[in-house]
């Protein structure tokens, strides 16, 4: 048995660069660092834990939980366990979820976690037939802040080769871990294998039944920590929150100073920070805000609105590439000719869609040549254009969109209300790339309510719609996701 | 409190009558919030049909990293995507055939960001070197070559995005910061403090003006920034754990959110609040990263447990279950004209839906 000093345990243990040797033998394991970090009790895999471990709780219930008995097997008999089917059976009964699928794989990710797994394989998942299992017992289990060190393993190893051969032999990968350990733990391995050879005592003293059902445990539990090559090492950590909880010491640290007498400037700074959320706090009361049933509604058009884009509810003009592996669609869509009637009534959605599409830009700014009034969109492309220029052009570019639609002898000028021609005038002082928001923010609300409004009235905007309409063929809208008349809301 | 420091400060403005103040003001304002929430979404959503059955099955499988996939992004042509993986390489794929186009080995492993820009010329990565680097792509030469460090964080780079064009980079970092670059002189054009702990993910808003950005951290909160003023707009609460992943509805008046604490979440700026939460009782893993269809029906989400959740926005339940990933997803990404869904995982593929 593997001995867990409670300190030992709990204290935070740096990750040993000799852990590679052995990590290494696992496909997953090739940094062997971020996995073997302290698991302090809000890690992202602490919580995953908190849960699984409810539903273990109930699965070991004595009444309503999981049938575990002995089996009797020739002349001897296999103590604790459970078929894979019966657990599946009492997962679709007992637990919110849909189908056998889903079951199976819960069931698997609890075996990959090592919360339950099968008496005599080193792979840990769950397969739906008669194969026993056992659950494993809380002391193993990877909430209790478990982060064997390779010695542990070694002890482990070791230990396993002073058993009855033919009941624990080791594993190939097994004996190779063995083998690399005992190398690296040269001088230290007389220690190791008294160790080993204490425990093995201890064993050798339970009861048989008992120790087939600890033997398997324990095993179990390696398989965790020190999985078989190709299975999934589940006590891995994110690496962005392995890096995290690295740094949460330094943190509190700094809340407390905060909070307590503390520096004089850290104290000032935390006075500052309450007084900031006070003042957002204040100025979220003066915002109006919407109806959750308004909001709802604007979903549900927007959906409606966009139903016949959405590609995983119904097919495009031309087959999906990804299913039909032809990139027509693409080829097509570069193409300017032969704009489908689905293309131009986006148009129609909002100026966005409409400048958003080339094609549909184009027609526009012809609109606009046609009445005269283009400059309102060259001032927006070119506040756009600014946008997206490197740092080191922006001064030019600021001056020139000046000179070019506001200055009094702008070769192009664009009206604005007084408003924003002043905020802009005193953003001159400083250009920057933000300098024309206002100017253009008014302008593009100019567009849209005149301007747009009025191309999609036009008779250009119509007959290209009709020729599109025409050319190419109007499928029918084919949906292909199977809806089904509303019926009672599932929550 | 020492006797020196309460001397200097005023006696109305301690840290506690701060706290108290703002804990006031908090339940006042959740009250007020409530008086909006005057029904579901599902409830609203009911006049709607039922979505049954999706056909969405696995169409390509990326295979070429040698380690956990940590990021993915879709070129603006709709078939290549550039990932990121562990062991510190960069790959460029034509997804439709399958082919690597690139691969670029990192100077650093664990490359946790990557992201293409929008001219389709360039990509842009970083991770724990605390860096935000650019490639140049060209099939010449060596593209580690032209490679460009922009900015530096002081701590690990968890995601980046190219706003507006290929001259800016926005970068969010476990320092809490977001960061917005000058590609060519790589100065800080603008930093955005507020978050208490590591940005993990960050969003652009669609919208046509483009001047704000959303941030989802381990501080459990989602933030709205201005790019031009560095504030904090708005913020969302609501989350139990580590806010993984945001986006923002295509139609830019929502975002979704994926965290540690197993649920999605739907946020919207003008109810100023949270008014969906997508999570089913079986469900105990965390989501990585969230995603929508082009109408905002569906949203995608990739969890711990190896599988993609598809979740009915509107109606709130689950459609189905994406299997095949033998390990975390841990990015995911509907391409940019819709037509399919990327995923990538610690099973060290990319697997492309439709």
């Amino acid at each position: 048995m593997v001995t867990m000093n409670s300190d030992k345990a709990q204290a935070k243990r740096k990750p040993e660069p000799s852990n590679e040797v052995c990590a290494g033998s696992s496909t997953d394991n090739t940094m062997g660092g971020p996995h073997q970090l302290l698991a302090s009790d809000d890690s992202p895999n602490h919580l995953l834990y908190k849960k699984m471990e409810k539903i273990v709780e109930k699965m070991q219930d004595e009444t309503i939980g999981v049938p575990v008995r002995t089996v009797k097997s020739f002349i001897s008999k296999i103590p604790s366990v459970f078929t894979g089917s019966d657990l599946i059976m009492w997962m679709l009964k007992n637990l919110d979820i849909e189908d056998q699928t889903e079951a199976l794989h819960m069931a698997h990710l609890m075996a990959a976690h090592g919360y339950i797994f099968p008496i005599d394989d080193h792979i840990l998942t769950l397969k739906n037939d008669n194969t026993f299992y056992r659950f494993q017992t809380p002391y193993f289990w990877p909430s209790n802040c478990w982060e064997p060190e390779n010695t542990d393993y070694a002890v482990y190893l070791c230990k396993r080769t002073m058993q009855n051969k033919t009941r624990l032999e080791l594993a190939d990968y097994e004996a190779e871990n063995l083998a690399r350990l005992q190398k690296m733990f040269s001088r230290k391995w007389e220690f190791i294998f008294m160790q080993a050879e204490a425990q093995s005592k201890v064993d050798k003293k339970r009861d048989k039944l008992e120790r087939k059902v600890l033997d398997s445990q324990e095993r179990a539990f390696w398989d965790v920590h020190r999985p078989m090559p190709g299975c999934v090492n589940t006590t891995e950590i994110d690496i962005k929150k392995a890096c995290r909880m690295n740094k949460t010491l330094r943190h509190n640290k700094n809340l407390q100073i905060g909070m307590s007498s503390g520096s004089d400037t850290t104290y000032k700074t935390s006075i500052e920070f309450y007084k900031e959320q006070i003042n957002n706090l204040k100025s979220r009361f003066e915002r109006t805000n919407t109806k959750v049933s308004k909001v709802a509604d604007v979903y549900i058009t927007y959906y409606e609105q966009y139903l016949e884009y959405d590609c995983f509810f119904v097919s495009p003009e031309y087959p999906n590439p990804w299913i039909s592996d032809s990139p027509e669609l693409w080829e097509q869509e570069k193409q300017a000719k032969d704009i489908s009637a689905r293309r131009v009534k986006r148009w129609a959605f909002s100026l966005k869609e409409l400048l958003q599409d080339p094609i549909g830009r184009d027609q526009f700014v012809k609109f606009l040549d046609k009445e005269f009034s283009g400059e309102n969109l060259k001032f927006w492309e070119a506040v756009q254009e600014l946008k997206a220029l490197p740092q080191s052009e922006v001064q030019n570019k600021v001056a020139e969109i000046w000179s070019e639609f506001l200055a009094q002898d702008a070769s192009c000028p664009i009206n604005v209300d007084s408003h924003s021609y002043e905020v802009t005038k005193k953003n001159m002082g400083n250009g920057d790339r933000w300098s024309f928001d206002t100017a253009a923010a008014h302008v593009y609300q100019l567009m849209k309510s005149d301007s747009y409004s009025r191309y999609l009235r036009s008779e250009m905007y119509k007959e290209y719609l009709n020729v599109s309409k025409k050319k190419t063929s109007v499928k029918g809208i084919r949906s292909i996701v199977s809806f089904s008349a509303r019926k009672e809301t599932i929550t | 409190m020492s006797r020196d420091v309460s001397v200097k400060i005023s006696p109305v403005e301690t840290i506690e009558s701060l706290t108290k103040e703002a804990e006031h003001l908090k339940i006042k304002l959740e009250d007020e919030r409530q008086k909006l929430n005057d029904v579901t979404l599902a409830a609203v959503a009911d006049r709607l049909e039922i979505i049954n059955y999706m056909n969405v099955k696995p169409r390509r499988t990326l295979k070429g990293h040698q380690a956990k996939v940590l990021c993915s992004d879709w070129s603006p042509d709709k078939r290549h995507i550039v990932s990121s993986s562990q062991d510190g390489k960069m790959i460029i794929w034509d997804a439709f055939t399958t082919n690597k186009e690139h691969a670029v080995t990192m100077p650093t492993t664990w490359v946790m960001a990557c992201a293409y820009a929008p001219s389709g010329n360039l990509v842009a990565c970083g991770g724990l070197d605390n860096k935000v680097t650019v490639y140049p792509l060209s099939l010449d030469e060596d593209v580690t070559l032209k490679k460009k460090t922009v900015g530096t964080h002081t701590s690990y780079t968890s995601c980046c995005t190219f706003p507006n064009s290929d001259q800016q980079i926005l970068t969010g970092s476990g320092d809490s910061t977001c960061a917005l670059w000058d590609v060519e002189s790589g100065q800080l054009l603008q930093s955005f403090h507020g978050h208490a702990a590591d940005v993990m993910s960050i969003d652009l808003a669609p919208s046509e003006i483009g001047n704000t950005f959303v941030s989802g951290s381990c501080d459990k909160m989602v933030y709205l920034w201005d790019m031009r003023t560095g504030h904090c707009v708005q913020s969302f609460e609501g989350h139990e754990s580590d806010v993984n992943s945001v986006k923002f509805h295509p139609s830019g008046d929502a975002i979704a959110t994926g965290s540690d604490d197993a649920t999605c979440r739907l946020f919207d700026l003008r109810a100023d609040r949270e008014v969906a939460v997508y999570n089913k009782e079986s469900i105990i893993f965390g989501i990585n990263a969230v995603d929508f269809s082009v109408s905002g029906r569906l949203l995608f989400a990739g969890y711990n447990d190896y599988t993609v959740n598809v979740w009915d926005t509107l109606k709130c339940v689950r459609v189905c279950l994406l299997y095949g990933h033998e390990n975390r997803v841990s990015c995911l990404q509907v391409s940019p004209d819709g037509t399919a869904l990327s995923s990538g995982s610690w099973d060290c593929t990319l697997r492309v839906w439709a």
